[in-house]
């Protein structure tokens, strides 16, 4: 007998069960076919403004910076801008998302870098999936377009997100990510990402920076 | 209560009576706690049917305790949840059984008390009546009608004081550790007098207090409610001198 | 056999912390923070309740249908090409996780944080056998330099204070100049933070564990705050996920309800930074990303709590809000329960998964105060089932002689009600009597535990029921 079939075995043994009982397999491809909501708290029940404007708000409540843009034109300016001010090398990553490679960073003086990080990287840009204004939380999905490795190497990440990209909850993503990926199926890595990275491991202090970005930026682009 | 300290049954009988109610008090031993604690189902389920046999012909059954009230209102039940014959017995009693300062404030209504307490004086919200009845605001309600009573609040008073039944004794430096904090919070808002609803916490920090040498009174909250704040306190010698 | 555990000594490991004084003098520096801020952020959402009875009822759906979740869990890992390896205790789930490092040839393996590796006891076994395992959450990271376990389950070095995790990394980083300055936290960060980065970079294989895994999708999630479990899991070629069988949960929108339980009830966050979302191996065309992706799902005593009185336990979300809140556990720290679990959730977990002769002490070290039920998520009711526990272990007399015996005693007059009056009746007239006036005991034979410690106050002479039956006789 596989270690599969004996822990099979064990938990319907325990429970009385088969596995075969019709009723239980129906409630549970029931389940997983209708996903059913659950509670969703009122608070991001908002129109477009009042989700913008929560999810800026709870942005900042987590030590991430946040910046408007009126259009994706203005996105490379922004980033040279950023990193002068943060006394970094004008060189910017970020992966072959096309509304970040059709840019014009010919203007600006950047270095700009395409592909994944190999953890050399002070700074990286990426675009946000969509974010979640309940708990001011950015999606990033993996993939060639925004490398995860942007996500968590770089000192600084740099993330946009288009204003009509913000949703309330993520009740409200799921059926966005199915309808991209197909009911059932997901991008290799999906992550929430809120805040810079920190650790309270010494002494209950909460620092920045434990092994991810020191700083999360955020340009919200409205156009 | 019964052997220890019959003075909060005589304040629990005064404040009910003043209410409007007719106290008896049948024959009885105890609600079967310890023995329900210390996984000795058997003898828990004998002593509650003992119980439900002595109480059940009452219209309300009235416990100066959160953890005996607890112990019937929340654990009779399930006690009995599989037995059918029982089960309906020990749910009306359960019904009807209410911890003291709350059966007067919820059920009965009443507002104030007279009573004169001179002094200041923090409440320990013991673990079963604060999380297995909702006992917190009750208390302090009645005594801020207390004459001359100040009402301090100590820090956490909503943390337990260490005793736990036999936990106080077979893992006594645990419980020190805990009662000796719990006091430190005590001492820490100057009080005269300590009171609290349960009499094992009440042992175990008036216990700890004297250990400590303070001054500090320790009560039934009953029995300044009933004013009856003149009886020696706990642990204290007859004449007041500790 | 899972990791080594002392939790019979129990009452001598804690009596020992107690003693030394340091473990409760840095918990007493900060458990308050976690207590404050759980209240918070959960008073901080109007739904938190209403959630808790929806995630309980979540969680109780998938567990009586835990057997089909699994097997459409497992079908979707294999449809995202990972691979699903089920292990029915410790030892095989080591032997799982060393043969596929040994696959890849692997020299060194990051971990994320990860209490089941704690359990099997993975660190000790991979370095038997010659792969070096390295702990990346900070918490880790320095108990792993000092030798120690966890002593709670999401803030694995709280029992220690800044000047001890100093000198570590002084005794540790001997490549680092030693007149570096370390007096700031932040910098005793960023030391360990340049120190892991190129272990990140260098490691062969990670190891992470799981939040929850989602049958609709084979997903796996991990939360932390650092990101070091995402660095974990995207820079080595192989990406191990060692999970028990409980941790799943049927769709994304029920994790949704249960993360927001999650960190509120943990570290007092509406949402830690990073939850991350992974499913099967790099995709085509993908540029990072493990190429492959395992799966070891581990019962080892799990499967046979299901169906009985300790089922609800199945139920737990590690978040330690039952810790963080627990009378005992402030007094003595995590490593005195002696295994891998402190705390109420440890108390009621450890003696289903290493037995009850082993682990008897833990659920009758607690005052029942009630606190941890009233601060956990998914409404274990911790208290019944560690008297539950109290209950088996009377039924096999494995309960001290002494207590029995005193017990029994007691038992033996609250059972006759006219016994138990006169003995009463007596017994507290001789102890009034013998009290002489001074109103307390500082000594009582039978009750050393307690008149070590405090008095024992004396009774007032005559019993309740007989003064009220003097007073009013009986009717």
């Amino acid at each position: 007998m596989s270690s599969r079939d004996t822990i099979f075995a064990s938990i319907r043994r325990s429970m009385g069960v088969s596995g075969e009982e019709r009723l239980r397999n129906a409630a549970v491809d029931d389940r997983l076919e209708r996903a059913p909501k659950g509670i969703i708290p009122t608070r991001a029940q908002l129109d477009a403004a009042g989700k913008l404007a929560l999810m800026i708000e709870k942005l900042e409540g987590v030590q991430a910076t946040v910046q408007k843009l009126a259009s994706a034109a203005e996105v490379p300016n922004a980033v040279a801008e950023y990193l002068r001010a943060n006394n970094l090398p004008a060189s910017i990553r970020h992966g072959e998302d096309e509304r970040l490679a059709s840019l014009d960073w010919g203007k600006t003086a950047l270095e700009v870098k395409r592909g994944p990080s190999d953890g050399h990287d002070l700074a990286a840009l990426s675009h946000a999936e969509s974010a979640l204004a309940e708990t001011g939380t950015l999606v990033l999905l993996s993939g060639p377009d925004n490398p995860t490795t942007l996500n968590f190497l770089p000192d600084h990440h740099l993330v946009v997100l288009k204003a009509s990209d913000v949703t309330g909850d993520m009740e409200s993503l799921w059926p966005r990510i199915r309808k991209k990926f197909g009911k059932g199926e997901m991008p290799r890595t999906l992550n929430f990402i809120t805040g810079p990275s920190r650790s309270g491991d010494i002494e209950q202090t909460i620092l920045l920076g434990a092994h991810g970005p020191r700083s999360l930026h955020v340009m919200i682009v409205e156009g | 209560m019964d052997t220890i300290r019959p003075s909060v049954g005589f304040a629990a009988v005064k404040l009910l009576e003043d209410a409007g109610c007719t106290v008896e008090v049948p024959a009885q031993t105890c609600c079967g706690q310890p023995a329900f604690n210390n996984g000795d189902r058997a003898t828990a389920k004998a002593l509650a049917m003992q119980m439900i046999e002595a109480f059940e012909r009452y219209d309300a059954i009235v416990v100066p305790s959160g953890s005996c009230g607890g112990q019937i209102i929340k654990h009779y039940p399930e006690l009995f949840a599989d037995d059918p014959n029982l089960a309906p017995r020990a749910n009306r009693l359960a019904a009807k059984t209410h911890e003291l300062v709350s059966f007067l404030t919820d059920i009965l209504g009443v507002q104030a008390v007279a009573a004169h307490y001179p002094g200041r004086v923090t409440y320990h919200d013991s673990c079963s009546g604060l999380r297995e009845l909702g006992i917190q605001s009750q208390p302090r309600k009645l005594l801020q009608s207390v004459e001359g009573l100040e009402l301090v609040e100590m820090p956490h008073s909503d943390v337990c004081c260490g005793f736990g039944g036999t936990f106080a004794v077979k893992y006594g430096d645990i419980s020190n550790q805990i009662v000796t904090e719990k006091v430190t919070n005590v001492a820490s808002v100057e009080p005269d007098t300590l009171l609290a609803g349960d009499m094992g916490c009440l042992l175990n920090m008036a216990g700890k207090l004297s250990r400590q040498g303070s001054s500090i009174k320790v009560r039934h909250v009953a029995e300044v409610l009933a004013n009856m704040g003149d009886e020696p306190a706990i642990g204290e010698a007859e004449g007041g001198k500790p | 056999m899972s990791t080594v555990s002392t939790a019979h000594d129990f009452k001598r490991n804690a009596e020992k912390v107690i003693a030394d004084g340091t473990v409760v003098k840095n918990l007493k520096a900060v458990r308050q923070n976690f207590i404050d801020k759980r209240v918070k952020a959960a008073q901080g959402l109007p739904e938190f309740e209403a959630l808790r009875e929806n995630a309980k009822e979540i969680k109780n759906h998938t567990l009586a249908h835990l057997d089909l979740y699994l097997e459409r869990y497992e079908a979707k890992v294999k449809e995202a090409g990972g691979h699903v390896h089920f292990a029915v205790d410790a030892a095989e789930a080591r032997k799982i996780a060393l043969e596929i490092c040994r696959k890849v040839g692997a020299k060194t393996v990051t971990k994320g944080k990860s209490m089941i590796t704690e359990e099997v006891g993975l660190n000790e076994f991979l370095e038997t056998n010659g792969i070096t395992p390295v702990e990346t959450d900070l918490g880790e990271y320095i108990i792993q330099l000092r030798g120690e376990r966890p002593s709670h389950i999401i803030a694995p070095a709280v029992h220690l204070n800044k000047n001890q995790i100093e000198s570590d990394f002084r005794r540790v980083h001997t490549h680092l100049d030693p007149n570096r300055d370390l007096t700031e936290k932040v910098s005793l960060l960023t030391e360990a933070r340049g120190v892991l980065r190129e272990r990140f970079l260098a490691a062969d294989v990670g190891i992470t564990g799981a939040n929850f895994l989602i049958a609709e999708t084979g997903t796996s999630i991990i939360v932390t705050n650092e990101g070091n479990g995402d660095l974990t899991q995207i820079l080595p070629k192989v990406h191990i996920v060692m999970a028990s069988i409980e941790k799943m949960v049927p769709t994304l929108e029920d994790v949704s309800q249960i993360l927001r339980l999650l960190a509120r009830s943990a570290t007092g966050q509406e949402m830690s930074v990073y939850t991350t979302l992974s499913t099967g191996p790099k995709r085509m065309g993908d540029l990072d990303g493990p190429e492959e992706y395992h799966v070891i799902l581990l019962d080892n005593g799990r499967s046979a709590m299901l169906g009985g009185e300790f089922q609800d336990m199945l139920r737990c979300i590690r978040c330690a809000a039952c810790m963080n809140h627990c009378p005992v556990y402030h007094q003595i720290g995590g490593h005195a329960y002696g295994w891998i679990y402190p705390g109420p959730m440890g108390s009621v977990l450890s003696p289903s998964l290493i037995g009850v002769d082993e682990a008897g002490h833990l659920p009758n070290a607690s005052t029942f105060c009630g606190r941890c039920e009233s601060v956990c998520p998914m409404k274990i009711p911790l208290p019944k089932m560690m008297r539950h526990w109290r209950e088996r272990e009377y039924e096999r007399h494995l309960n001290p002689a002494l207590t029995r015996a005193g017990l029994g005693f007691w038992a033996f007059f609250a059972m006759r009600p006219k016994l138990y009056g006169l003995a009463t009746r007596i017994g507290m007239k001789l102890m009034a009597l013998a009290s002489r006036g001074k109103g307390r005991f500082a000594s009582l034979p039978f009750a050393s535990g307690w008149t070590k410690h405090r008095d024992f106050a004396a009774p007032q002479g005559e019993t309740f029921q007989a003064r009220f039956k003097r007073e009013r006789g009986t009717r």
